[in-house]
């Protein structure tokens, strides 16, 4: 295909030369934020660490609903059962069969787009209401397998025992290095949704969410590449779900129920649908709230939870991505009036 | 090219098009006109598979068209400039040619620098979200979408619509461009003067049918036609 950015390189970018620097100015934040990550373990306390590391498994199951919600337009209640999916079929192996890092993360991943593949081919035919009623009921249905499937899942008890993940044949038992394995994931993941967001197919899934029937004017078949974003998005939550059951080392139903879900699509609007960064903030947020304010407020975290979410649907509608939409406008705006004489 | 017969289709509890009958051949650029709500702008989004057909047949090349999705007309060779221009506004104008882009490449001889040298003024929007452009750059953008699929033939509503009179002058010159290039154009229009700038016949639709049809200099030398159909001087 001829690239229009081709096109502009060979027109000697009328407005392309400053494109190159400020690609890398827009990387810098994201560089000094994995440096502080990387870093984190040497100064937090292994406490500190843990819930750091949490923060990284839900952020990167909020940021695979975001690819949903917020770039393809397809807000789903019941995305916590390729999360379920993958914790449990990462904990059943490591239990089973092997604990290595790697084999777990990927059939964890393989498992939620397997199940994303075979729920998703009916609930991307449907829109509006109609998939979130479907997407909910896939939620319950994986909820109830897990609840009533005792032999395999444990049950209502979950699934305990699993072994300390291994990296190499070496058991990573300390919470820094179990961290670590965990970020690297997340950075991964991280970048592979980032990238299918900038690819061609991240724009055609913005035109679906913005006009279907113009993109099937333009040629386009919305339903693969819905489809393609639904199981993509599965796949990241079962990874997602495969990092909980390595961080965790337990398994319990909650984690496919209707809560999971929708506390991820609250990180999703918190942070800002659509930017994918954002609900990583989000993410940050609901389990800080949940997992480190809530114990020291007598089981009150989810009153915290639902007033922030209160003041956000307010006072930052698009999210904390939003804020930084208001910063580049103010840049730009002041950058014109200084080229106005 | 173009072949429809007996078309009907509408909404819900009314049918708007009674039986349209239209050839068009290849090459030529047919202006659409009538008053509002006489159904052309249904006729465009029926001929697209946005709307329904609910008798009669449209045919491309021979190929039968009828109550065809709209991606499956869109792969068929046609294209759409809709009313309203209709552009995604959050994509830039690059993210707009390039989506178009991938489904016409390798299918006919538009590609993005000849779009860009046809539609010049967008080269200078290329960074721009399509919601910060003139209602004349996105006009502009809208027939660029629809060129890079390579389409056969191009659907156009109301190009001039809620443009100013200099504006409509420039997308006049883009499309008389586009004729030059040999694509064959339905231009539904209010705008007499654009009509008859760019069009080879004129069809006049009323009551969701076409009741009249004729070259455009013998449309024009009869205003007493024009002031029957269309109620102008």
């Amino acid at each position: 295909m001829e690239s229009i950015v081709a096109d502009t390189a060979a027109t000697g970018g009328r407005r392309g030369g400053g494109r190159r620097p400020s690609s890398l100015l827009r990387a810098v934040p994201a560089v000094v934020v994995l440096v502080l990550l990387v870093a984190a373990p040497f100064v937090l306390a292994p406490f500190a660490t843990t819930v750091l590391g949490r923060i990284l498994v839900f952020a990167l199951f909020a940021v695979s609903l975001d690819l949903l919600v917020g770039v393809t337009g397809l807000p789903s209640l019941g995305h916590a059962a390729y999360f379920g999916v993958g914790a449990y079929t990462a904990g059943i192996v490591a239990i089973e069969v092997t604990s290595e890092g790697l084999v777990l993360v990927l059939v964890a991943g393989l498992a939620g787009a397997v199940a994303a593949a075979a729920t998703g081919w009916l609930a991307v035919r449907s829109s509006g209401v109609f998939f979130l009623m479907l997407t909910l009921a896939v939620g319950e249905i994986v909820y109830q397998l897990t609840t009533t499937l005792d032999s395999v899942t444990g049950g209502s008890n979950g699934l305990y025992g699993i072994p300390a993940v291994r990296v190499g044949g070496t058991a990573l038992t300390l919470a820094g290095y179990v961290y670590w394995f965990v970020l690297a994931v997340f950075v991964l993941g991280f970048t592979a949704l980032w990238l299918v967001s900038r690819s061609p197919v991240g724009g055609a899934l913005r035109g679906i969410r913005d006009n279907e029937p113009r993109m099937r004017s333009l040629g386009y078949s919305p339903f693969r590449y819905k489809y393609v974003a639904f199981v993509i998005a599965g796949a990241v939550a079962g990874v997602a779900g495969g990092l909980f059951a390595v961080q965790v080392r337990l398994v319990t139903p909650t984690e496919a129920g209707f809560t999971t879900g929708a506390l991820a699509l609250l990180a999703v609007i918190l942070g800002g649908a659509g930017s994918l960064w954002g609900p990583v903030l989000g993410a940050a947020v609901v389990v800080l709230v949940r997992d480190a304010l809530g114990p020291t407020l007598e089981g009150h975290g989810p009153l915290v939870l639902g007033i922030v979410f209160v003041l956000a649907v307010y006072l930052l509608p698009r999210g904390f991505a939003g804020l930084a939409g208001i910063s580049a406008a103010v840049q730009r705006r002041r950058a014109a009036s200084r080229r106005t004489p | 090219m173009l072949e429809v017969r007996g078309l009907q289709s509408g909404y819900r509890h009314s049918t708007v098009l009674q039986g349209v009958d239209l050839d068009l051949a290849d090459g030529r650029v047919l202006g659409l006109l009538g008053r509002n709500g006489v159904g052309k702008t249904t006729l465009v989004n029926t001929l697209m598979g946005l709307v329904r057909a609910s008798a009669g047949t449209v045919r491309l090349d021979g190929r039968d068209l009828t109550g065809r999705r709209p991606d499956v007309v869109a792969r068929a060779g046609v294209a759409v400039v809709p009313q309203g221009r209709r552009v995604w506004a959050p994509l830039t104008v690059t993210e707009h040619l390039d989506l178009a882009a991938r489904r016409g490449r390798g299918r006919g001889p538009w590609d993005t620098g000849r779009v860009l040298e046809l539609l010049p003024r967008l080269g200078e929007r290329l960074r721009h979200g399509a919601g910060q452009l003139s209602g004349g750059e996105q006009q502009m953008l809208a027939i660029a979408r629809a060129l890079l699929t390579n389409p056969r033939l191009v659907l156009m509503d109301e190009p001039s619509d809620g443009l100013a009179p200099a504006v409509v002058d420039a997308i006049g010159q883009v499309v008389v461009g586009m004729k030059a290039e040999g694509v064959t154009l339905l231009v539904v229009e209010q705008d007499l003067h654009l009509a008859f700038a760019v069009a080879d016949e004129i069809a006049v639709m009323q009551k969701g049918r076409i009741v009249h049809r004729c070259p455009t200099p013998e449309f024009r030398s009869d205003s007493t036609v024009a002031h029957r159909l269309l109620g102008v001087a």
